[in-house]
């Protein structure tokens, strides 16, 4: 199949990146060889959104910390990146709000293109609509289009999946907006039961065509909170994390016992919002 | 720290190609040793495997010493040393340990002087030299014929291991079940990787060779090496999965 004939894919992962690890990198470079692999897809491009520190989550530190430490994780990489959109906002901002965002900026700067010559395309000047200080950066510059805009796909490991069954965490009409507007491309062990969660679900059952689940073949279970846990009893994260991250966290001494206290007793963002508007 | 037991780590295998893994075995041995109070480890060696050992897909050595290099010009404390690649033919494990054992003892200063008796024969100065490896390597004592008995007694009665463990392999259950390993088990020192990780140099050789994505899982510098001599592709042998194991394997 000739590549304009492909849709083309933005995947866009959201969390805490607390710290950003291989194993976060190792979700896109999965993601994209799967659904390059389909034949059916291109991806184009990966974003990677952190939560804002509005979310709450124990032990989060701030996030201009943990933006500059995915900004250093990407630097090697010729197509992800890193959107500040989401960590600079006051309030926490819904997965699906965030997706949005990202959607919307792409059609704007489809539009700005088509404004633009056409024939004579300068990647690096589209920047005039984007308020934020971080929009796409000339990584990867957007092809000239004539056709479609890139999808928008939300990119996740197998927790934030099941986490959709978790009572007021998610609203409902936003994991119908996330699976059946934009897709998940979800990676999960072989063999772990994400099929028989979207199975168990009507939302999930009704949008499976647009979840891909990715197989991770091997085992890989570096978490964050493993790496935190790790560093507070002055163990080596070498080869777990980049080494630009390591630096930085021991250079900025970003994790330690009060840092995980962070938070502490706080009820995640979602939880509150969500909790206050079914009482509502 | 004072007086600690200085320790060389020295690594033996394949490292067709070395990947994320193998480093990390090195800093998690390196953590263990260090949280006993016992020991300080002072340098890590890994030693490639020679050509002759005729490893089903096993790249030529001067790669895989090449790749070793280019994934350890971050480090400060591991180094590839290529002697065991360079001998005329395959050497068993504890004949490395040997090499090294000597290579230490000669690095040692000269130890004459009069004066300073008493301080210079100090056994503390010279390091123990130690093998590591992951619990696999551990269960293969047990298969036959692939490791001479005298050559497992050597290892662990004069030199030591320090043994990283695995999901899927119980190194406790591997020593109780082997009499040479439950005598010297005081030897035996094993390390658990706080994250598990199923990364395979044979996975990272058929995801090569079918043109998937290895970043993150090795250096950069080798992945870089790896397409710069074409290594590991589709067209070489090693397209096809090996699941041969009838040899020793300390990778």
């Amino acid at each position: 199949m000739e590549n304009s004939e492909k849709t083309e894919v933005v995947l866009v992962a959201c969390g805490s990146f607390n710290p950003i690890t291989n194993m976060h990198l190792r979700l896109f470079e999965l993601a994209k060889d799967y659904m390059n692999g389909t034949g059916k897809y291109r991806v184009v491009r990966g974003i990677i959104s952190p939560v804002g520190d509005a979310y709450k989550k124990k032990g989060l530190i701030p996030a201009h910390h943990r933006v500059i430490m995915a900004e250093l994780a990407t630097k090697n990489s010729k197509w992800v990146e890193v959107d500040t959109w989401e960590s600079l906002q006051n309030e926490w901002i819904e997965t699906a709000k965030v997706l949005r965002h990202h959607q919307e900026k792409l059609e704007a700067s489809v539009c700005d293109n088509q404004q633009d010559s056409p024939t004579l395309q300068k990647p690096g000047r589209k920047r005039k609509w984007a308020e934020q200080r971080q929009d796409f950066s000339q990584k990867i510059s957007l092809e000239p289009k004539t056709k479609g805009i890139p999808e928008v796909k939300l990119l996740c490991g197998a927790d934030l999946l099941e986490s959709f069954g978790v009572p007021n965490l998610w609203k409902s009409e936003d994991i119908a907006q996330i699976v059946g507007g934009y897709g998940l491309i979800c990676v999960t062990r072989a063999g772990n039961d994400a099929q028989k969660f979207i199975y168990e679900s009507d939302v999930l059952w009704k949008h499976r065509s647009n979840i891909h689940l990715v197989n991770e073949w091997i085992t890989n279970d570096i978490s964050s909170t493993k790496i935190r846990r790790a560093l507070r009893r002055g163990q080596s994260i070498r080869y777990l994390v980049p080494d630009v991250v390591q630096e930085y966290i021991e250079k900025h001494d970003l994790y330690s016992s009060e840092s995980e206290a962070r938070n502490a007793g706080v009820i995640l963002a979602p939880l509150q919002k969500n909790t206050a508007e079914a009482k509502s | 720290m004072k007086s600690r037991i200085p320790v060389v780590l020295l690594a033996c295998g394949s490292f067709n190609p070395i990947t994320n893994m193998h480093l990390r075995l090195f800093e998690v041995a390196r953590d263990h040793l260090h949280q006993t109070g016992i020991y300080q480890v002072v340098e890590g060696i890994i030693s490639p495997v020679n050509d002759n050992y005729k490893k089903k897909n096993l790249v030529a050595a001067k790669h895989r010493v090449a790749m070793a290099q280019l994934a350890l010009q971050t480090s400060d404390w591991i180094r590839v040393d290529p002697w065991e690649s360079e001998q005329a033919q395959w050497i068993e494990t504890v004949k490395v340990l040997r090499h090294h054992h000597q290579e230490l003892l000669r690095a040692l200063p000269p130890t004459e002087g009069p004066g300073d008796k008493a301080l210079s024969s100090a056994p503390a100065a010279v390091p123990e030299l130690k093998l590591l490896c992951g619990a696999d390597v551990l269960k293969t004592f047990q298969t036959p014929d692939l490791w001479k008995e005298s050559h497992i007694q050597e290892i662990v009665e004069k030199f030591g291991l320090v043994c990283v463990g695995r999901a899927g392999h119980d190194p406790k259950e591997y020593i109780s079940e082997s009499p040479i390993l439950r005598r010297y088990q005081h030897n035996i020192h094993l390390a658990r990787e706080p994250v598990q990780n199923e990364l395979s140099a044979t996975y990272i050789r058929s995801a090569l060779a079918q043109g998937l994505s290895v970043k993150y899982l090795l250096p950069d510098a080798v992945i870089g090496y790896i397409k710069d001599h074409k290594l590991y592709t589709k067209d070489g042998p090693w397209a096809a999965r090996s699941t041969l194991r009838n040899e020793e394997e300390a990778s």
